[in-house]
């Protein structure tokens, strides 16, 4: 093989290379794009119902309730748009309450509902999730 | 006193590096052989200042000295000793100091035992050294100086936090920063050999045992990492695709893969300007990562703080000596004379698929932990998470795995396609066997195929030792075979603990009894108790299998200071896997939440992650002794 070729054939795998990364990425990233919602983002479109997803906004107040296993809990989240109700099993974290942020990492269920695997509630009272804060802004529920 | 110390020789440091950088220009630009001789003097000298600094540093942490600001925001004079000695680099200012004096002691080995190259491209390499060196010195006076004075001094410190109170964190971070930092001799060599235009098999085999090191130690650095993260953190995982662990991974990617193509230039002298832009783009990794970590500019849970004049500084010192490496490359690849050529079926070939893989992998991981970033600047907030990267990373990874069995089967310059499909027969039929045993056992695709190449990559990694004389075998060959069969047994145990892990979440009352995997847990009782700076609630299990009993005690600690909860899992080490138990909260009904994970064959992942290391100890001691003898 002829040093000329020998190059050609080098740069030709590097590129098949460049683009089967490309591809693979935009495959991932079309589904991380659509990674985070808000109830009021299901309300009218379609539930992603084939993948694990997150889920965030506000504890509505009240809608704690345990299940007897002692692990499940049941609860609320809101957005001011729309509500959706949480199952989770699992120790919750310290900060996770009433009236106040958080993240649910799992599944949303065909009749609306959503099966959460793990909870975020950073460890500060203040916290809002970055990308929750944007979406809350634009359904006009956080004001200061 | 000793901070002024410190601060004092933190400056004479960085002054010598300034000298040894002008020593090389000038010594290399008028032909100055009397200039390029004394680097390697400036060069030890400016590690062992740097070094005292260090020491300057401990001692203040060591007397709990708290009119020092560092000390008196990360230190408490009632922690245990070996934390105080720890918490001496687990804070932004101190980690950076730890950085420089890897960096300044990686030169001066250079300059001490590096005999294999030219005396010109020595005097550049340290030269490049030096001009590293001279823009983290000024970062660490300028933008985050460890010795800076508290007045009035603190009546007591503020602690540190719990999660980093733990032995990992003497060990993980120097050993993490040694590999990555040690990076920095790829890269100067790199810069040096374009400077002088010596770019060959020499100079890959005087480079090759620097990047063997350096990987050697971030590999064992990596592991620790992970299994640190794993029983410290009590979610029961051991990667988590954080910015900061990818940090520490792409280095080492771009590591492995020219550790590979430095052998190819060091046989066969071909693929000359592609190891010269690895080596620079390994070291460019770990500075990217140190940007990543150090300005906050993603959120981690490793960020230690979120200052953006330093983020800013950081992005300058990277923008030059990347840039500046690159347009050196650009200037300088069209005089790097064309390699050897090679054939179709070759080792070479192998080696060159094996580069690319391991590209392709550091391009999918630095493009998922940039990506939020890029976004941000759209205005966009996104996260980009584990589902990313697991769908990315594992199946490029298994097709590496399974060219990784084949390549050591094949030979270098010339092979018969034939010859070579006979030599995986065997490899091939184990995969075979595995992937046909667990295809009914309903796990998915991934841990399936994973299982399948482990069997096979192992298989095919002891294979370059048969019908071999085995006193006779180099060291190096033992190495290789080493390291790839611990990379099949770290395949299997990601693997099998994806495949078959086994998880409970119950509330038990004292005396409740529960079941996970071949386990039969029985809370026995909950009891406070307490260490030398914090209280904890810790629960008494049994967990029964067959005859056997063991005790577990997870806790629920409280920190005072400062005031954190965390939780300390509790692991029964098995010999075919670990059991994980974490404590939670009391319901409101008094019973306690217990979380418990059966996870088969999971100590696989570090145990072939040691192995990977020791095989790349055994590569550097054969090289270094076959260029002695």
């Amino acid at each position: 093989m002829k040093a000329k070729h020998q190059r050609l054939v080098l740069i030709i795998a590097a590129l098949a290379a460049l683009i089967a990364a490309t591809l693979l990425a935009m495959s991932a990233l079309s589904d991380q794009a659509a990674y985070f919602y808000a109830p009021g983002d299901v309300k009218a479109n379609p539930l992603p119902l084939d993948r694990a997803v997150r889920l965030g906004g506000m504890v509505k107040k009240g809608s704690i309730t345990r299940e007897p296993d002692g692990v499940s809990i049941r609860f609320v989240v809101e957005d001011g748009v729309a509500e959706v109700p949480v199952l989770f099993s699992g120790i919750a974290p310290d900060l996770f309450k009433e009236a106040s942020g958080v993240v649910a990492e799992g599944r949303f269920q065909k009749n609306g509902s959503f099966t959460a695997t793990n909870l975020l509630a950073k460890h500060d009272e203040k916290y809002m999730p970055p990308e929750l804060e944007g979406k809350m802004h634009k359904t006009g529920k956080v004001s200061q | 006193m000793i901070a002024e110390a410190g601060l004092g020789l933190l400056w004479l440091a960085a002054a010598l590096s300034l000298l040894q950088l002008t020593l090389g220009v000038i010594g290399l630009r008028h032909a100055r052989d009397d200039f390029v001789r004394a680097m390697p003097t400036v060069a030890v000298l400016q590690a062992l200042l740097v070094g005292l600094a260090f020491l300057c540093l401990i001692a203040v942490f060591m007397l709990s000295d708290m009119s020092v600001k560092l000390v008196a925001s990360h230190s408490h004079s009632d922690k245990p000793w070996l934390y105080k000695l720890a918490g001496s680099w687990g804070n932004h200012e101190g980690s950076m100091l730890l950085w420089v004096t890897i960096l300044a002691a990686a030169g001066a080995a250079v300059a001490l035992f590096e005999d294999k190259v030219s005396a010109p491209t020595k005097a550049a390499t340290l030269a490049a050294q030096a001009a590293i060196g001279a823009g983290f010195y000024a970062f660490l006076l300028f933008a985050s100086s460890p010795f800076e004075r508290l007045n009035p001094a603190a009546a007591e410190g503020q602690g540190l936090n719990p999660v980093l109170q733990d032995p990992g964190l003497a060990f993980h971070p120097p050993t993490l920063y040694i590999g990555y930092v040690g990076l920095s001799v790829a890269f100067s060599f790199a810069v040096g050999a374009l400077i002088t235009r010596e770019v060959n098999a020499s100079f890959a085999r005087a480079m090759r045992p620097w990047v063997l090191g350096a990987w050697v130690f971030l590999t064992l650095g990596i592991t620790a990492g992970s299994y640190w993260a794993y029983y410290e953190l009590g979610w029961g995982g051991w990667w988590f695709w954080d910015p900061v662990e990818n940090a520490s991974l792409m280095p080492w990617l771009a590591a492995t893969a020219l550790l590979h193509s430095v052998t190819v230039l060091a046989t066969r002298d071909a693929l000359r300007a592609w190891t010269v832009m690895l080596g620079v783009v390994a070291f460019s990794m770990s500075m990217v990562g140190t940007f990543l970590v150090r300005s906050g500019v993603l959120t981690s849970v490793h960020s230690f703080a979120v200052d953006p004049t330093r983020g800013a500084f950081i992005l300058a010192l990277l923008a030059l000596y990347i840039g500046g490496a690159l347009t050196l490359f650009a200037l300088r690849v069209g005089a790097v004379r064309e390699g050897a050529q090679f054939e179709p079926v070759s080792r070479e070939t192998a080696l060159v698929i094996n580069n690319l893989l391991l590209s392709m992998i550091l391009a999918l991981v630095l493009f998922g932990t940039l990506y939020p970033l890029i976004m941000a600047g759209f205005g966009k907030q996104v996260s980009v998470g584990a589902p990313y990267f697991d769908k990315v990373v594992g199946p490029v990874a298994l097709v590496l795995a399974a060219f990784m069995a084949a390549g050591p089967l094949v030979r270098w310059r010339r092979d018969a396609a034939k010859a070579v499909v006979r030599r995986v027969a065997i490899p091939l039929a184990v995969a075979a066997l595995v992937l046909g045993g667990f295809a009914l056992s309903g796990i998915g695709v991934l841990p399936l195929f994973g299982l399948a190449l482990a069997g096979g990559l192992a298989a095919a990694s002891i294979a370059p030792l048969w019908n071999r004389n085995l006193r006779r075998t180099p060291l190096f060959t033992w190495g290789m075979v080493v390291a790839h069969l611990g990379a099949a047994v770290s395949l299997a145990g990601m693997a099998a603990d994806s495949a078959f892990m086994k998880e409970r979440l119950i509330a038990l009352p004292v005396g409740g009894v529960t079941s996970v995997g071949p386990f039969a847990v029985t809370l026995t009782g909950i009891a406070p108790t307490v260490g030398q700076n914090w209280s904890a609630l810790e629960a008494s299990l049994s967990a029964r299998r067959g005859a056997a009993e063991t005790r577990m005690t997870p806790q629920a600690r409280v920190y005072p200071a400062p005031y954190t909860e965390t939780s300390e899992a509790a692991l029964a080490t098995q010999w075919d896997g670990q059991l994980y138990a974490a404590l939670g909260k009391q319901n409101p009904d008094g019973r306690w939440q217990i979380r418990l994970w059966w996870k088969p064959l999971v100590t696989l992942i570090w145990i072939g992650g040691i192995m990977i290391a020791l095989g790349g100890a055994l590569a550097l001691i054969g090289r270094v002794r076959r260029a002695r003898a």
